[in-house]
């Protein structure tokens, strides 16, 4: 077979390069984000037609049994997960795509005596291998076969500046000599470090390091890209690297959080995790028939939907609330705040896929003026996005998160499994606010109820 | 390709990055996660590569299972994020295009 020529191998390659930003580019809108999506795996597709093209390849049955099994593997799993269980596939799949960088990078260092290579080379190795190891832990907090709460012992820093200290040894050692002995020693470092970079990670701020490792998986692809001279790869990885960093940065402003606080707060000892102690000051509960008249004759209603009506798998029913509120003349809204759900945009997917249209989702900066007209805000298993104590209390773990101003809102009903506080570990002062009334209960059990009484008033 | 021409390009790319997503709504960041997942499983390019340049069973088998991985980040990320985004509708559109065309097959039943 011949092979297709250099220049015509590298038009393909950039036509590839640019379908990826035309991808990226398409997310920054609802209406143009799935074509996006589409182009980018057109260009994906394109890619990969154009190296069995244009290099000389061995095995080719064995590499398309592989890509077969990957495929098999993958397609089904994409296609079933729950919406819920999103934030761990995604880790879980960024974590593969680490691990393939960095056995790349393995794979090559016999093919090369040039030392800039082997420094490209053993910056694949090390944070493709953190990356993929990282990936792994943060996939077990998530799916729960392990504890959310931030794992530390006493020498973990040290731990860590020692494997690091090895890890670059090692590193110098690979670039000047290329010995495979110490390569595969660097690979297990970076798995070393990749684990103890994500252990003290406690509770909320785990997706932000989904995010994190989403961008070192790109830049491992984009160093490989240098070892093999390949310039998509370069290119991709460049990109995801980049826009992964910022996503990164959007993600931690939205939580009052910098970047190294988050990766490095537990190893000061200021973790996110609080306590689980229950409050015993009074609050005012009431019956669903209460809480329907409230929505039923208001002109506006603020839904702030939490984490809490993903686990009960409610937002089908809120969905529905919305709907019969609305056939009643009342105008609703949902305020999703940037880290509602178990990772940012999370709740949006979530609402999404009740139908709800994303015109009602609003975001918290255009949202948040518009309490003040609210009759009521109908807080729906969400807590700390909306503790006011982000903004008065200095020395409480969520100090400076930006919150939703539910208390702005006339009436506030909270739905709520229990008085334990959330994620963070809080009490939330305005549970006790005499305009806030609460519901107990599963948040869907509550929500069919509300829907039920709102239907026959 | 030379060196400089590489840097080049790493450098302009890491602009293109940043300006592609510094506007994104907070509407679409897991999508936007999930895409940008899906961008860097392109590494199955060069798993194929180096696949194909080996001699050694041993070295095969491992680019084989780096073939495995990257085809799972790249094919996953991409079906996992199209599942996500079909399901962000806008207000004026019908909330199931197959209910529509079910409807439709029904009136044309029934004529």
């Amino acid at each position: 077979m011949t092979l297709l020529d250099p220049t015509w191998t590298a038009l393909l390659y950039l036509a590839a390069a640019a379908c990826f930003i035309l991808a990226l580019k398409g997310l920054n809108s609802p209406r143009t984000a799935r074509r996006g999506n589409l182009i980018g795996g057109f260009g994906a597709l394109l890619a990969v037609v154009t190296v069995f093209v244009s290099v000389k390849l061995d095995n080719v049955p064995w590499i398309v049994g592989a890509i077969a099994v990957g495929s098999v593997v993958a397609a089904p799993v994409a296609r079933r997960v729950q919406m819920t269980q999103m934030p761990q596939l995604v880790a879980l799949f960024n974590g593969v795509g680490g691990g393939a960088a960095a056995l790349v990078a393995l794979l090559e260092l016999s093919h090369t005596g040039d030392a800039w290579v082997r420094l490209a080379i053993v910056f694949t190795l090390l944070v493709g291998a953190v990356s993929f190891a990282g990936s792994g832990v943060t996939f077990a907090k998530l799916q729960g076969l392990m504890t959310t709460r931030p794992v530390t012992f006493p020498g973990l820093p040290v731990l860590m500046a020692v494997v690091l200290l090895a890890a670059v040894g090692a590193g110098i050692v690979v670039i000047l000599n290329g010995s495979l002995l110490l390569a595969l020693a660097l690979l297990i470092l970076g798995l070393v470090a990749g684990i103890l970079l994500v252990l003290p990670v406690g509770g909320a701020d785990v997706p932000i390091v989904i995010s994190l490792l989403n961008a070192f998986t790109g830049l491992a692809v984009a160093a490989s890209g240098l070892v093999l001279g390949n310039v998509l790869l370069v290119v991709a990885g460049t990109l995801v690297g980049a826009s992964g960093t910022i996503l990164t940065r959007a993600m931690a402003a939205a939580m009052g959080r910098s970047v190294a606080g988050i990766m490095f707060g537990a190893f000061k000892g200021g973790s996110t995790a609080g306590s689980t102690a229950v409050s015993e000051r009074p609050v005012r509960s009431s019956s669903p028939e209460d809480v329907a008249v409230l929505l039923g004759y208001a002109q506006r209603v603020i839904i702030v939907p939490g984490y809490g009506l993903a686990v009960a798998q409610g937002q089908h029913t809120a969905a529905e609330l919305a709907l019969a509120l609305e056939a009643r003349g009342t105008e609703v809204d949902f305020a999703i705040h940037p880290v509602a759900g178990r990772m940012p945009g999370h709740m949006n997917v979530l609402l999404a896929e009740a139908n709800v249209p994303y015109e009602s989702l609003k975001e918290m900066s255009d949202i948040n003026p518009e309490f003040k007209t609210a009759d009521v805000a109908l807080v729906v298993g969400a807590n700390d996005v909306v503790n006011p104590a982000a903004k008065t209390t200095s020395g409480s773990p969520i100090y400076g998160m930006p919150i939703l101003e539910v208390a702005d809102a006339r009436q506030v009903v909270f739905l709520k499994r229990s008085m334990r506080p959330g994620f963070a570990g809080i009490e939330n002062e305005l549970l006790h606010e005499p305009q806030t009334t609460l519901l107990f209960g599963d948040a869907k059990d509550s929500l069919t109820k509300v829907l039920g009484a709102v239907k026959a008033l | 390709m030379d060196g400089m021409s590489l840097l080049t390009i790493t450098v302009l790319a890491v602009f293109v990055g940043f300006e592609v997503v510094s506007k994104v709504s907070s509407t679409l960041h897991t999508p936007l996660m999930s895409g940008a997942n899906a961008i860097h499983g392109i590494i199955l390019v060069g798993a194929i590569i180096v696949a194909g340049q080996a001699s050694d069973p041993w070295v095969l088998a491992v680019a084989l299972l780096a073939v495995v991985l990257a085809t799972a980040n790249l094919v996953g990320g991409f079906v996992v994020t199209d599942r996500m985004l079909e399901m962000f509708r806008g207000r004026q559109r019908p909330p199931s295009s197959v209910v529509s065309s079910e409807e439709h097959a029904g009136k044309e039943r029934g004529r």
